[in-house]
């Protein structure tokens, strides 16, 4: 009876017009939900605020970028989101409750591909299903269908030391996606990948994104690949992190790589957000 | 209805994302490994140095010997201690075992009692901070020291030899687990709590398996103290075992059969070694066949 709520978790692709507008944002239930959250670490010598008035919604479906200079909590906020970390003040919603705690109903996706040494590529995807006591066989073929989905096949076999960066991290990818999870956090997942490698993945995740229709929070030191991945880039500033703005991106939901980086808008949102990183931090 | 699950099937990527890599080729069958003359041509190579060296070690030994540049009873010959090791092999492989068999109880006890030492003090830092200052004080009060006061309180049956040999083996243990379990990613620890996973299971399918490797170092270090535990408690006072063997030995200057005795004592040593070598192959081989290619790199 997972069938049942498995189709309603995925968004049709072919309904994914271009950025959400504010009409759609109010229409359709917030998948993620941040109301002037502030972070604060105490540390022996001072007291360290990491993320200060942050207020953001993330509706249904959405793709969202956070771009910003290192250390302006960008990280702290996907933590925020899994429950992985608790705010000092304000609230944390994820799919409309208060987030009290880790929570399960989330995909999350580290820089390392954080995978088991001991485990075969197909085995690493199955530790979500074994964790969630989720029945073998709807498992095995959901695992199936993700290797064919990022282009794993041939490699299931394959332990992790033998496998390339980019193959690791859509293992990491897939392991996030089984259990078909609303929102899916994504914490740097290519900033440890060769130019050309991470290009490819964008393009993947595009396509991934469409496909499965989840919620994705993408945190990037990339302004390419947040303007290229998302509906709305976040833009913060460091110390102590807050929002400077949010911009839409204004493309259709479906980018053709090359094609996507000669548009206008492309260049404007890119331009745009270098100029306020720049204005932010002196250099970064 | 399963159909519905599936996703719309997808456009094929772009850029071909998998190397023109056949499945026969990828990954598995590489493990496969070579044929058996290439691996015993390995292993010569591996292997030549040490058994030369050794080699070189038992000529001096027999140059001394023969050339007599020793009194004979200082240093018996190789022949001689040859002799007494097939004369007298039945007297001397009932101690063997004696001493095998109290070594491998205590190496044993050691690792049970230590690995669940180093699980509780790794969960609970209250029963770690109680328990490692008496660890320690464990570790350094010498073990010599302690084994006449085992022998008075225990007897001179096998019991204080395998309390030795389980002292003696259980720091390195509980050290090797607790820097094991300590290892883990933090970021795999924080990815299982977003997968809802008890703490039994992310125990035993990530923080235990993961501490494997360094707990294998430990254990290597352990089972030769364990020999040394096992002899130290013999020499105390025992009518059985290879110490007892070598005190019998010393006390009528008969080095032939003393120097049998540290023969085999040592072979023990080294065969456990290599047991723990060979069930570390067995039980790691992801960990075994990684460090393998960090080898093969330097040059």
């Amino acid at each position: 009876m997972t069938m049942a709520r498995d189709t309603t978790l995925r968004k049709p692709a072919a309904k994914k017009g271009g950025a959400p507008t504010e009409g759609q944002k109010e229409g359709r239930a917030a998948a993620v939900g941040l109301e002037d959250v502030a972070v604060r670490f105490r540390t022996k010598k001072r007291d360290v605020t990491a993320l200060h008035e942050v207020s953001l919604d993330v509706a249904m479906g959405e793709f969202v970028a956070i771009v910003g200079p290192s250390g302006c909590g960008k990280s702290t906020l996907l933590k925020l989101v899994a429950g992985l970390l608790k705010a000092s003040s304000g609230a944390v919603r994820l799919q409309g409750e208060r987030v009290e705690g880790p929570r399960h109903d989330i995909g999350y996706v580290f820089q390392r591909a954080a995978l088991l040494e001991w485990r075969t590529a197909r085995r690493n995807i199955l530790l979500q299903a074994e964790m969630r006591r989720m029945p073998a066989e709807p498992a095995r073929r959901r695992v199936d269908e993700l290797i064919e989905m990022t282009g794993l096949g041939g490699f299931e076999d394959a332990y992790p030391h033998e496998l390339s960066g980019g193959m690791q991290q859509r293992v990491a990818l897939c392991r996030a996606l089984l259990h078909e999870p609303p929102v899916l956090l994504m914490d740097e997942p290519f900033g440890a990948l060769d130019a050309l490698t991470r290009e490819q993945m964008n393009m993947e995740l595009n396509r991934i994104w469409r496909e499965t229709g989840t919620t994705v929070l993408l945190v990037t030191h990339s302004i390419s690949e947040a303007v290229y991945l998302a509906d709305r880039v976040v833009v913060m500033s460091p110390r102590p992190g807050t929002i400077t703005e949010i911009i839409d991106v204004g493309l259709e939901a479906e980018r053709d790589y090359t094609e996507t980086l000669g548009r206008p808008e492309f260049q404007q949102a890119t331009g745009h957000i270098r100029g306020l990183l720049g204005a932010a931090s002196a250099q970064d | 209805m399963s159909q519905s699950v599936a996703p719309a099937s997808a456009p094929p990527p772009e850029p071909a994302p998998a190397p023109a890599r056949d499945r026969e080729v990828s990954g598995v069958a590489e493990r496969n490994g070579p044929g058996a003359g290439e691996r015993l041509a390995r292993a010569v190579e591996a292997g030549w140095r040490p058994v030369a060296l050794l080699a070189g070690c038992f000529a001096v030994w027999w140059i001394i010997a023969a050339a007599e540049l020793v009194e004979p009873y200082l240093v018996p010959s190789p022949g001689a201690t040859l002799d007494v090791l097939t004369g007298k092999a039945d007297y001397l492989w009932q101690h063997t075992w004696v001493t095998t068999y109290e070594t491998l109880l205590g190496f044993v006890i050691a690792v049970v009692v230590g690995v669940l030492a180093a699980v509780v003090m790794v969960y609970s830092s209250t029963v770690e901070k109680t328990l490692y200052p008496i660890l320690l004080f464990a570790q350094v009060v010498p073990k010599i020291a302690i084994a006449p006061l085992f022998v008075v309180w225990l007897g001179f049956g096998i019991t204080p030899k395998i309390l030795i040999a389980v002292l003696i083996a259980f720091f390195p243990v509980v050290i090797s687990m607790v820097t094991g379990l300590k290892a883990v990613d933090p970021e795999m620890l924080q990815l299982s709590a977003t997968m809802g996973a008890k703490p039994w299971q992310t125990f035993a399918k990530i923080r235990f398996p993961a501490s494997l490797p360094h707990l294998f170092s430990g254990l290597k270090v352990a089972v030769t103290l364990a020999v040394t535990g096992a002899v130290v408690g013999e020499f105390v006072g025992a009518n059985e075992g290879l110490g007892y063997v070598i005190l019998q030995a010393n006390g009528n200057l008969d080095t032939p059969m003393l120097f049998a005795g540290l023969l085999v004592m040592s072979l023990i040593g080294v065969v456990l070694f290599v047991l723990v070598e060979i069930a570390e192959k067995l039980l790691l081989p992801w960990h075994a066949s990684r460090r393998d290619t960090n080898v093969t790199t330097s040059y």
